[in-house]
């Protein structure tokens, strides 16, 4: 199943993914396993460029045919950029949903890490046991 | 598919074509308020639309053809005693603005039915304006504002929902200006109370439960859950989408709930005809009267009952609408209340539950997957599909589709969420075992269809007037209005 969940990013418990990027940045976005719950997704929406997010705080919204779910930021920091083609195809996220279907881009706080996050094997062992 | 009314629509054909020509003349109209074209209405006569919409009529699924489980919907019978009660002609002529002296019948009604929903909840006082539940929790998340504000406390600023809440719960926090904290649930159902303990703080204003859960299982720590919150300064909100499981064998107000709405078009028995008019009803514990909406009923002094209004009531959130709620769907929830009595309402709970628990047990018999299998189930059980997602390549939709080719309509699917490939069935009191039994045979013959001849189940429904809809380009490219050919679709624009 790793290749559903790639090594070389982290994992939140609320099923987002997070890539660490240069300058103190990440890229967010659902796992594949998110995607494939919520089904096909039908809208997507990301908070407002310059946003000051809070670890816990909500910087984007999807929704599927099944469900509306909020996206948690999983570090302090600034809302840097959204991707902009989910307006138009959000179904990119159910297509490519570590690619073309990333959520957003934070700068994050100085002083805040990623050293909560799970890593992929962790992930899911929590997937596994029934998260 | 019979085609659109507009379809049978002829140029100059009409109602009461054979009758005589009677001119109307609308020379006292000022010319700016004429139209210069007349509207695009269809043009049929009065046989065209008695078929029309007769034959639409026939192809609904509705309580009164069908079995229909949807869980978390309490989609039980209305008796049609408490409708004819309601279409009484005093009730029927009467006008909302009429003076009290001419409304007595109808405020004593009224008046009665905040009572029996006062004894039936425990609840201090209860108002009937709320026009719908939504509008009843976002009376309730008004009054929370309102009561921490009136404490001089405006540092409350977050309204804990557990993950298995009705959506519109953090819903209603939103619009009402609080932040919504998600509180996990534990691997048995009920509320994680080590998360809660972590969650509750000086930045509460409440936590918004229902009981039982839309886990469909009672939440057996309610009182540990109302300390830490009351504790914590916040105040319990309770969601009364559930109410049908406890009804008269155990009551919010004791639960130590502060707020609740109860959704009358479910555990009252009114109409969800069309997804409306629905009607709730707010109580609230002693502490929050003073922000109660208005207007309610209460005994005139003078004899007899009268409208508490604004007056009077300076810390009232104020009015919800023009007048007072939705009259004859509270009447039809009086007539019902009535009806059955205390002894009859209890009733109602008690085959709620035993249906459900029947229902769960035959399905677990059958081979089917409970979510909560020690868990008794309170009005509705979850069965979860995800093993025969997995062996048979077939979902929870199509089970739910494959039902209606049965003759039963389907159940909630994939809510609550946390379930996967979940049905969420709620039986209701009003159902025989026959047709519990008739459920569970079409869910095991639906399974062995699913092993054989999948794509059996994958199409379906292959019954119904119209097949599987594309539900994802509805979402993503919704066009909802009808245009006359010629005048442009959205699809052309």
């Amino acid at each position: 199943m790793s290749h559903d969940h790639p090594n070389d990013l982290l994992y939140t418990s609320s099923h987002e993914w997070v890539r660490r990027e240069a300058n103190g940045e990440i890229t967010l976005g659902v796992t594949y396993h998110a995607q494939e719950a919520l089904g096909d997704l039908v809208y997507a929406e990301t908070y407002p460029v310059g946003k000051r997010l809070e670890a816990g705080d909500t910087c984007a919204v999807v929704e599927s045919v099944k469900a509306a779910s909020d996206v948690y930021a999983p570090v302090a920091g600034t809302l840097l950029a959204g991707n902009p083609v989910l307006a138009k195809t959000p179904e990119i996220i159910n297509q490519d949903p570590y690619g073309e279907g990333w959520l957003v881009r934070i700068r994050m706080e100085a002083g805040s890490d990623l050293a909560g996050l799970l890593d992929a094997a962790a992930y899911e062992r929590l997937l596994a046991e029934g998260h | 598919m019979s085609g659109l009314i507009f379809d049978r629509s002829r140029p100059g054909r009409h109602a009461g074509g054979l009758a005589p020509e009677v001119l109307e003349s609308v020379d006292d109209l000022p010319a700016t308020c004429l139209r210069k074209v007349p509207p695009a209405l269809p043009e049929v006569s009065e046989l065209d639309v008695v078929r029309h919409y007769t034959r639409l009529s026939q192809k609904n699924f509705s309580i009164d053809t069908h079995f229909y489980p949807l869980g978390s919907c309490t989609m039980k019978y209305n008796p049609r005693a408490a409708n004819r009660f309601a279409m009484l002609e005093g009730f029927l002529s009467a006008h909302p603005l009429a003076p009290a002296r001419f409304q007595q019948g109808f405020l004593e009604c009224v008046f009665e039915l905040q009572e029996i929903l006062r004894a039936v909840t425990g609840m201090s006082a209860v108002v009937l304006s709320p026009m719908a539940g939504a509008q009843g929790e976002f009376a309730g998340i008004a009054m929370i504002r309102r009561y921490h504000a009136s404490r001089g406390d405006p540092g409350r600023t977050e309204i804990l929902v557990p993950d298995a809440a009705h959506g519109t719960n953090p819903a209603s926090a939103i619009m009402g200006g609080f932040r919504v904290r998600e509180v996990p649930t534990g691997p048995d159902g009920d509320v994680d109370l080590d998360a809660l303990q972590k969650a509750v703080g000086p930045a509460t204003a409440g936590i918004m439960l229902t009981n039982p859960s839309t886990l469909g299982v009672f939440e057996r720590r309610i009182v540990e859950i109302a300390s830490l919150v009351h504790g914590a300064g916040g105040l319990l909100y309770y969601d009364g989408a559930n109410l049908n499981a406890i009804l008269g064998r155990a009551r919010p107000g004791d639960m130590r709930f502060d707020i609740l709405h109860l959704n009358l078009h479910k555990t009252f028995s009114t109409p969800h005809g069309g997804g409306g008019p629905g009607a709730a009803a707010l109580g609230v514990s002693a502490r929050l009267e003073p922000f109660l909406p208005t207007p309610f009923a209460a005994r005139d002094p003078a004899g007899g009952f009268c409208w508490i209004g604004a007056e009077g009531r300076p810390e009232s959130i104020g009015r919800l609408s023009a007048f007072m709620g939705n009259a004859g769907v509270l009447l039809r929830a009086y007539a019902y209340a009535r009806l059955l009595g205390r002894g009859g309402l209890r009733r109602v709970s008690t085959f709620a539950a035993l249906n459900a628990n029947y229902l769960a047990r035959r399905l677990e018999a059958a081979g089917f997957e409970l979510a909560f299998p020690e868990r008794r189930a309170s009005h509705e059980c979850i069965v979860t599909l995800r093993r025969e997602a997995r062996e048979y390549g077939v979902t929870a939709m199509d089970f739910a589709k494959r039902l209606l080719d049965y003759g039963l309509h389907a159940p909630t699917t994939y809510f609550p969420m946390l379930i996967p490939e979940c049905l969420l069935i709620e039986p209701t009191e009003t159902e025989s075992k026959e047709t519990l039994d008739a459920f569970v045979e079409a869910m095991s013959r639906i399974r062995a269809e699913a092993a054989t001849d999948p794509e059996r189940v994958r199409g379906a429904p292959w019954t119904t007037p119209v097949r599987r809809l594309d539900d994802v380009r509805a979402a993503r490219e919704p066009d909802l209005r009808w245009r006359p050919p010629g005048v442009g679709s959205a699809a052309e624009t």
